[in-house]
């Protein structure tokens, strides 16, 4: 499957491992990744707080640029951010015309238009996942199932709400899509209080205590569930709850030593990629523990 | 007719005894309320069982609890739709959060949704004498707040709220969308006091953790976050107002480094966001100093796990065609007034011929 390809800025940023992990994947599910290197970033909510006719111009030229990679089934994020921020974008283009033709006005010069819905659509990896690619043929795919991993699934706000926005008419089950991909590479999901709640990044820089309250809480859930890592389809999670996590710690008073898996590096694992192949020594938190899991899986395998 | 079964979080704190969980069975056609299930017990089983409720139709907002763990209004829900999201096929009621319980199904509006409406000064505060009759407005000028306008006070989003989760004393969704309501009345005349008191309180407009789980929960669409964006712009845009929560310095900083580079800078973002969008005063301020020092070690850590390299940090590269994002940005910037399409107030009418962009719904 050819795909229109947005990283997004954290996945070439601060979670490189995420990046790599991705380019990692696709070959071994055969997705051919058209990188949109030129598109811009999707603003993140905050450019929508400053601009909406500013965010929403900088998305269709987004668009405008997947929907002219020839023979693309579609377009692909890896950043539950992008993807809300982006639907939220196309939610508006796509309900009004005279709107869209104005937005579309701005991109005239470099000849680029959006084009309103028919089959096109720009889906995060989990959704792309389990819609697009098929669980069956996920399970196909994997090589080592990570049989005894216990994981926590931790969405990230974007691609769970608002509901109506997100789809989830069409496709009722997106909520549960990380549970159902988990055990498709052979773990565990662990039921945790946090797995749709906030991490907290949003506000890291204007209230750092509900920030890293919110990130501590959930990673002690987490951990209090029994879950041996959690994972998230989210870079700008992985930073509160990752990055962010020894900081974390004293609002919850306790440690916490909680990794967290970007997503392609969880299917990458049960693809039977290597461990450095995925980035896992790129973590703040020492993902030791799950590579040891993992390893001791393979021996018995082996 | 269909066989449920409600579990209902009870609690009396009368009587001396914690909270505890018990199962009803209730004979109900699907297409009835949880309200009216509830009201069956109440009325059939147990007396005893406390629930606020009055117009059963969504209007009052009274019967505001949690169902399946979400929160919604009772009279709202049908039982087909409760059943679909049961756990164990029991329909799990409780009261809403972020608010003490009063009994059973009861929790008490007035310690924490009430005091904070009240917080925002929720009456219209004009200048001058009053008129000899009523102030006259231009209707298009109030469309604008009509979507504030619609709440009913259920407190369904306060219950909702992930912020006054961890922050009890954060103003709230439902008190700062009625804060809007009033920010953006024309009759108002104390637009900038009310933002700058939203902005400088640190749990003000600035401590919302963008999580939309006011917007999804509301049976009003009254969309609370959006409401508190546009606090925020007003605050930014139109006053220039400079808080001690960075919330001008960040979504400054943001902006600009999107307008320079394209793509974000995470290195950069961190000490722009602290004074005012630029690296020199965050220097200086004390403020920022020490808020900056509490990121020291986050850097490092990026720094030793490899997830950032002191090249990655220090030097942005720009986006190939990043001269088109720049004239965006100037053609967008450049212009007087700034467009907003409102979803709720236009709906969506896609026709091909003519949207319902030209009828209205901008923001002045």
């Amino acid at each position: 499957m050819k795909l229109a390809y947005w990283p997004g800025c954290v996945s070439r940023g601060f979670t490189p491992e995420l990046h790599g992990a991705m380019a990692a994947v696709a070959p071994r599910l055969d997705l051919e990744l058209v990188e949109l290197d030129r598109a811009n970033c999707c603003g993140a909510g905050v450019i929508a707080e400053h601009n909406q006719e500013l965010v929403d111009t900088l998305n269709a030229r987004t668009f405008a640029m997947a929907q002219g990679v020839d023979g693309a089934a579609g377009m692909m994020n890896i950043c539950s951010t992008c993807q809300g921020a982006q639907s939220e974008c196309q939610e508006r283009l796509d309900a009004d015309s005279a709107y869209r033709k104005h937005i579309n006005e701005h991109l005239e010069p470099e000849g680029l238009q959006y084009e309103r819905g028919g089959a096109w659509w720009n889906k995060n990896f989990l959704w792309l996942l389990v819609e697009e690619i098929g669980l069956d043929t996920l399970r196909e795919r994997v090589v080592r199932p990570l049989e005894g991993l216990r994981v926590g699934p931790f969405y990230g706000c974007y691609i769970v709400r608002p509901t109506k926005r997100l789809g989830f008419e069409f496709y009722p089950e997106r909520d549960t899509y990380l549970e159902q991909v988990i055990e498709a590479c052979g773990a565990t999901p662990v039921a945790y209080a946090g797995s749709h709640k906030c991490c907290g990044f949003p506000v890291i820089t204007l209230n750092r205590e509900t920030s890293l309250r919110q990130a501590g809480r959930h990673m002690a859930d987490a951990l209090d569930a029994g879950a041996d890592c959690v994972v998230t389809p989210c870079p700008l999670c992985h930073l509160n709850l990752d990055l962010q996590q020894p900081e974390a710690q004293p609002f919850v008073e306790r440690d916490l030593g909680m990794p967290v898996l970007h997503l392609p590096q969880l299917v990458g694992l049960a693809l039977g990629l290597g461990m450095k192949e995925l980035g896992l020594h790129r973590h703040v938190v020492k993902t030791d523990e799950v590579q040891d899991k993992v390893k001791a899986l393979s021996a018995t395998a082996a | 007719m269909p066989d449920y079964t409600l579990k209902i979080r009870r609690y009396d704190p009368e009587s001396g005894q914690p909270a505890y969980w018990q199962e009803f069975g209730v004979e109900l056609e699907q297409e009835r309320s949880v309200l009216d299930a509830i009201l069956q017990v109440k009325n059939d089983e147990d007396g005893s069982l406390a629930i606020r409720c009055s117009c059963q139709a969504a209007i009052c907002g009274s019967c505001g609890v949690r169902i399946n763990g979400r929160s919604r209004l009772a009279c709202n829900t049908k039982m087909s739709v409760a059943a679909e999201g049961a756990p164990n096929g029991a329909i799990v009621v409780e009261p809403m959060g972020n608010m003490p319980v009063v009994k059973d199904l009861i929790v008490d509006m007035d310690a924490v949704h009430w005091k904070k409406v009240q917080r925002v000064v929720p009456w219209l505060l004009p200048e001058g004498d009053p008129p000899e009759r009523e102030y006259i407005v231009d209707p298009e000028s109030m469309i604008d707040v009509t979507q504030s306008m619609a709440c009913i006070h259920c407190g369904v989003c306060v219950s909702a709220c992930l912020s006054l989760e961890v922050d009890p004393e954060f103003i709230g969704p439902a008190a700062l969308a009625k804060a809007y309501r009033f920010v953006g009345d024309p009759r108002d005349a104390h637009t900038e006091d009310r933002l700058l008191d939203l902005a400088e309180d640190p749990h003000g407009m600035y401590d919302c953790t963008h999580c939309f789980a006011c917007v999804e929960v509301c049976p009003k669409d009254v969309a609370p976050m959006n409401q508190i964006m546009r606090l925020r712009r007003r605050a930014t845009a139109d006053f220039g107002i400079k808080d001690q929560n960075n919330g001008y310095g960040h979504e400054k900083a943001f902006v600009d480094l999107i307008e320079k580079y394209g793509i974000l800078s995470e290195a950069q973002l961190i000490p722009k966001s602290y004074g005012d969008g630029s690296m020199i005063r965050a220097q200086v301020k004390p403020a920022a100093l020490r808020e900056l020092s509490a990121k020291l070690p986050t850097v490092v850590r990026a720094l030793r796990s490899g997830k950032a390299s002191p090249k990655t940090a220090l030097i942005h590269h720009k986006l190939k065609d990043q001269d088109q994002v720049r004239r965006i940005f100037d053609e967008v910037e450049s212009k007087d007034e700034r467009l907003e399409l409102n979803l709720y107030i236009v709906g969506e009418s896609d026709d091909e011929e003519e949207g319902a962009m030209s009828e209205g719904g901008q923001e002045q």
